[in-house]
């Protein structure tokens, strides 16, 4: 791979990203899980449901933190690495971002100020009520930030200015409501809390196995499997698929995902194995299951998916009505204004200006698009298709832990049913050992959403590649190697942080008034 | 949707420019002190109780506060967006150090506590003084380099290249500028230490604390002569179409001595602003000797807002001129969103942020109370 600019941002991204949802998913499900062990405990007045609040606090401490922490790098890194993309879509993706800031952050982090110390200070009902603000606020904001990237997928609701060279709002309603971030907000936030139940599932059964904290263990493990059970099912049967045909390129997304290089007829066939082969074009000994596709995808037996091929050609067609756009574009600027430009170049920019961001496809290969040879135009419009084999791959391991989530929920739902938790132990021993597995799953859906967008940053509407700062290499040398080393050392703190506080257990409580409290002072 | 005619777009832009000062306030003031505390940990706490008082002190608070900053760049990202993406390229090594020392932060609040080691300990300290110092330092710095102007410029496309290197920044004005910013939120956060402590650590404080009030006074003064006699402000040539389209390459910047005065000549009521700058120093300086802690607080906190304010208003309407290609320079007619962008964004603003500062009110009545050694015994389940 060449370290130029374009990799070396989107390296940097892909690794501050990938690192940040390792603690994201925790969060948005633990929030929930707490808040619901809180109102437990002020519904019951049962002791034991508010030191298990606080034991997973203690654990959804240390992982809030690096959330925040890493937070803190997406929020500047646009700017930073992506200042031409900032300054193209600003007007409509700062908006959420903004929102996030304003409705989301504020809530959650100044009420997990309350949380972690406001114990003594309050009622119990205005601690639940600051518990499930921080909930609340965790969940706000993957809906801010979801509507945000939804808008990258899907971008609806907004019209090119040839005054301003940027993308402007012309509708904010079908920003907020776009199908394709409301199927991603579901299917993220359920995610995390498939996370978060596998988390306190396994961290329960070790200590079940363990023979220690057996009070806690066992109400954790049946909160734990009945919310894990519901978002398991919610995260397969509502998952991203449905959002697949909204647009051109998630109908690419999801060729590529399937290795379906022709069209087929509906309802099209589901690729359960097969060997995706990029340059011959063609997909090796698959093993399909009749109509599943179909059914998935369109929820319908007559509506055809179309195929890798057939979708490259399309792409073909619009990056020549791309520059066209594109030369009508150049007139209209020579003008400074859409009003005073030759009727000519407005019409064509009419009809055309819509496949703007495919000409700019082409900038890989001339400077100007009009230049382009049809040679260089094929090898553009080949360009649309992601690479495929890790898009197959890495879908069908996801989906495939998700179906095992769901088992594993299952089981312990009806082992639970039968007040038979904790039997038999190697179903315990499976709960323990798969604490790594949600997050495997929501790096890859990460991967599928985001890899197979390539080569758009916004789809359909500005490349990649010409989305970059105008950096030099050494500075993104530096940034990317500290960022790497900076968030590798907090990584091995936090999690040996973790491992330690789960091997402690939950902690005997310093109350005020009664209690084995003046411990130390250094005992936090 | 044409609801957003009913406020004028050259309104709107005056309006977002106000609210940009709003946040930057908003974010110096209160996440202000946080940074202030964790610089002067390492100095004013001589052991692990005392620096435990200091660290709890803003234990609740900070992550709230440190919102602002995150909003910050949010709201420029949504109002802003050619300043969001020149600056913060142009300044790429500069914003990294700022992000290392602030992630360090949360980071070093959370993990102190969680071992006793005194080793384990000092380097967590550290980690709060560099999360403290290093972003004031910083952020002083870029205001001194924007004062000057930042060598950038933008093409046709409006693509903007930034053609200056990472120690060009640390120029002496800009420095001097790193050090009013530093020595103002050592002050803010002495003054809250001396509100939220007692005994050594609130005495100690008292004295950092008229001390850097009293610096504040003398690097602003010194500031204001160097930018009088030595830094060429900006201006407009011609008249800008206050309403017209966001391309900062439609007008004429040319450089002049003083410019940044000309606002100060035309409407002498905006000097209002260095004067509460350096009044509110004076006042904290009077509260922290005289014992009237929430006035020095309160007063420290103005000081804040007259420096910041005296920054934006000498530069008005510029918010980012350029050095290299003056006519390039972002200005407030030239580098906001769209009008509906701007409306719709005041809309949420006006609806939300009251709640925000309603319910961080209610949060700070409910941790309200003075932070001490029997405090952290008596707590010690959730302290820090």
């Amino acid at each position: 791979m060449e370290l130029d600019i374009v990799e070396l941002s989107r390296l940097q991204f892909a690794m501050t990203a990938l690192y940040h949802f390792l603690f994201v998913p925790l969060t948005l499900g633990l929030s929930i899980i707490l808040a619901i062990m809180e109102t437990v405990y002020v519904m019951t007045g049962r002791d034991i449901w508010r030191q298990m609040t606080k034991f997973w606090g203690s654990l959804f401490g240390i992982n809030f933190v690096l959330g925040v922490a890493t937070g803190l790098t997406m929020e500047f890194q646009f700017g930073m690495n992506w200042s031409y993309y900032s300054h193209y879509v600003g007007d409509i993706f700062g908006a959420p971002l903004a929102i996030e800031g304003l409705m989301a952050f504020f809530l959650e982090a100044t009420f997990v100020g309350l949380f972690f110390f406001g114990w003594d200070r309050m009622t119990r009902v205005q601690h639940l009520a600051a518990t499930w603000a921080v909930a609340i606020g965790s969940n706000l904001s993957a809906l801010w930030i979801l509507i945000a990237n939804g808008w990258m997928q899907n971008p609806v609701g907004s019209v090119f200015n040839p005054a301003t060279m940027r993308m402007e709002i012309e509708d904010f309603g079908a920003v907020l409501f776009n199908t394709v971030a409301q199927a991603k907000f579901v299917h993220t936030v359920s995610a995390g809390y498939v996370t978060a139940s596998v988390f306190v599932l396994g961290v329960s059964a070790w200590y079940m196995l363990k023979g220690r904290h057996l009070q806690l263990a066992k109400r954790s493990m049946a909160v734990a499997c009945s919310f894990g059970l519901l978002s398991s099912l919610s995260v397969v049967v509502l998952g991203d698929e449905s959002g697949y045909l909204a647009t051109e390129h998630q109908k690419m997304k999801l060729a590529a995902i399937e290795g379906m290089w022709e069209t087929e007829p509906a309802p099209a066939s589901f690729t359960a194995i097969g060997f995706p082969d990029q340059e011959a074009r063609t997909t090796h000994h698959v093993l399909t299951i009749p109509w599943a596709l179909g059914l998935i995808s369109t929820r319908s037996l007559d509506t055809e998916v179309p195929g890798i091929n057939e979708l490259v050609e399309r792409g073909r067609q619009r990056i020549e009505s791309g520059i066209v756009a594109y030369g009508a574009l150049a007139e209209i600027r020579k003008a400074r204004s859409l009003e005073k430009a030759p009727a000519q170049a407005r019409e064509l920019f009419e009809a055309h200006g819509g496949n703007l961001g495919y000409a700019y496809l082409l900038k890989r290969y001339v400077d100007d698009p009009a230049d382009a040879t049809p040679a260089q135009i094929q090898a553009a419009a080949w360009d649309l298709v992601p690479h495929v084999a890790p898009l197959f791959w890495s879908f069908r391991l996801m989906v495939g832990l998700g179906f095992f989530f769901i088992a594993l929920m299952a089981a312990f739902f009806w082992q639970s049913a039968r007040q038979r938790l904790g039997q038999p132990r190697w179903l315990l021993w499976v709960a323990v050992w798969s604490i790594p597995l949600p997050w495997i799953a929501a790096e890859l859906g990460w991967l599928v959403a985001e890899y197979g967008r390539q080569p758009w940053i916004i789809e359909g509407v500005l490349p990649t590649a010409v989305a970059v700062s105008s950096l030099g290499v050494t500075d993104l040398l530096i940034t990317l190697a500290g960022f790497v080393l900076f968030y590798s050392t907090l990584f091995v703190v936090e999690v040996s942080l973790m491992v330690r506080a789960i091997r402690k257990g939950p902690q005997p409580e310093h109350g005020p008034v009664a209690g084995p409290a003046h411990h130390t002072i250094a005992a936090e | 949707m044409i609801l957003h005619e009913l406020i004028d777009y050259e309104t709107l832009r005056l309006i977002w420019w106000v609210l940009l000062g709003v946040l930057l306030i908003g974010f110096a003031a209160t996440d202000g002190f946080d940074m202030g505390v964790g610089m002067l940990l390492p100095f004013l706490g001589r052991d692990d109780v005392e620096r435990r008082v200091m660290i709890n002190s803003i234990g609740p608070v900070w992550e709230g506060n440190q919102v602002w900053f995150i909003l910050g760049g949010g709201a420029i990202f949504a109002a802003w967006p050619p300043l969001y993406a020149v600056s913060f390229s142009g300044f790429y090594l500069a914003m990294f150090v700022v992000l290392a020392a602030l992630i360090l932060r949360p980071v070093a609040f959370k993990y102190r506590s969680k071992r006793e080691e005194p080793r384990w300990r000092a380097v967590w300290d550290w980690a709060l003084f560099i999360g403290g110092f290093v972003p004031a330092l910083i952020f002083g710095v870029a205001v001194g380099n924007v004062l000057q102007g930042v060598p950038f410029h933008l093409d046709d496309d409006l693509r903007s290249f930034y053609t200056g290197s990472f120690f060009g920044l640390l120029n002496p004005f800009a420095l001097l500028c790193g050090l009013l910013s530093v020595s103002m939120l050592a002050m803010h956060g002495a003054g809250w230490l001396v509100l939220k402590t007692e005994g050594a650590v609130a005495a100690r404080a008292r004295v950092v604390g008229s001390v850097a009030a009293l610096l504040t006074i003398a690097l602003f003064v010194l500031a204001g002569i160097a930018l009088y006699l030595w830094v060429d402000g900006y201006r407009v040539l011609g008249t800008q179409d206050v309403a017209g389209p966001s391309n900062p390459l439609y007008k004429q910047v040319a450089t002049h001595a003083g410019a940044w005065f000309d606002n100060y000549r035309a409407y002498p009521l905006l000097l209002l602003a260095p004067l509460l700058g350096l009044l509110g120093a004076g006042l904290a300086f009077v509260g922290l000797r005289g014992r009237w802690e929430g006035i020095a607080l309160l007063a420290s906190g103005t000081s804040i807002f007259g420096v910041i304010g005296t920054v934006g208003v000498s530069m008005f309407p510029f918010i980012l001129p350029s050095s290299s290609d003056p006519r390039s320079s972002l200005t407030v007619w030239d580098s906001s969103s769209s009008h509906q962008t701007l409306f719709i964004m005041l809309v949420v603003t006006v609806l939300i942020l009251p709640v925000v500062l309603a319910y961080t009110a209610w949060v700070y009545r409910i941790l309200w109370g003075k932070v001490d050694e029997a405090a952290l015994r008596r707590e010690a389940g959730h302290f820090y």
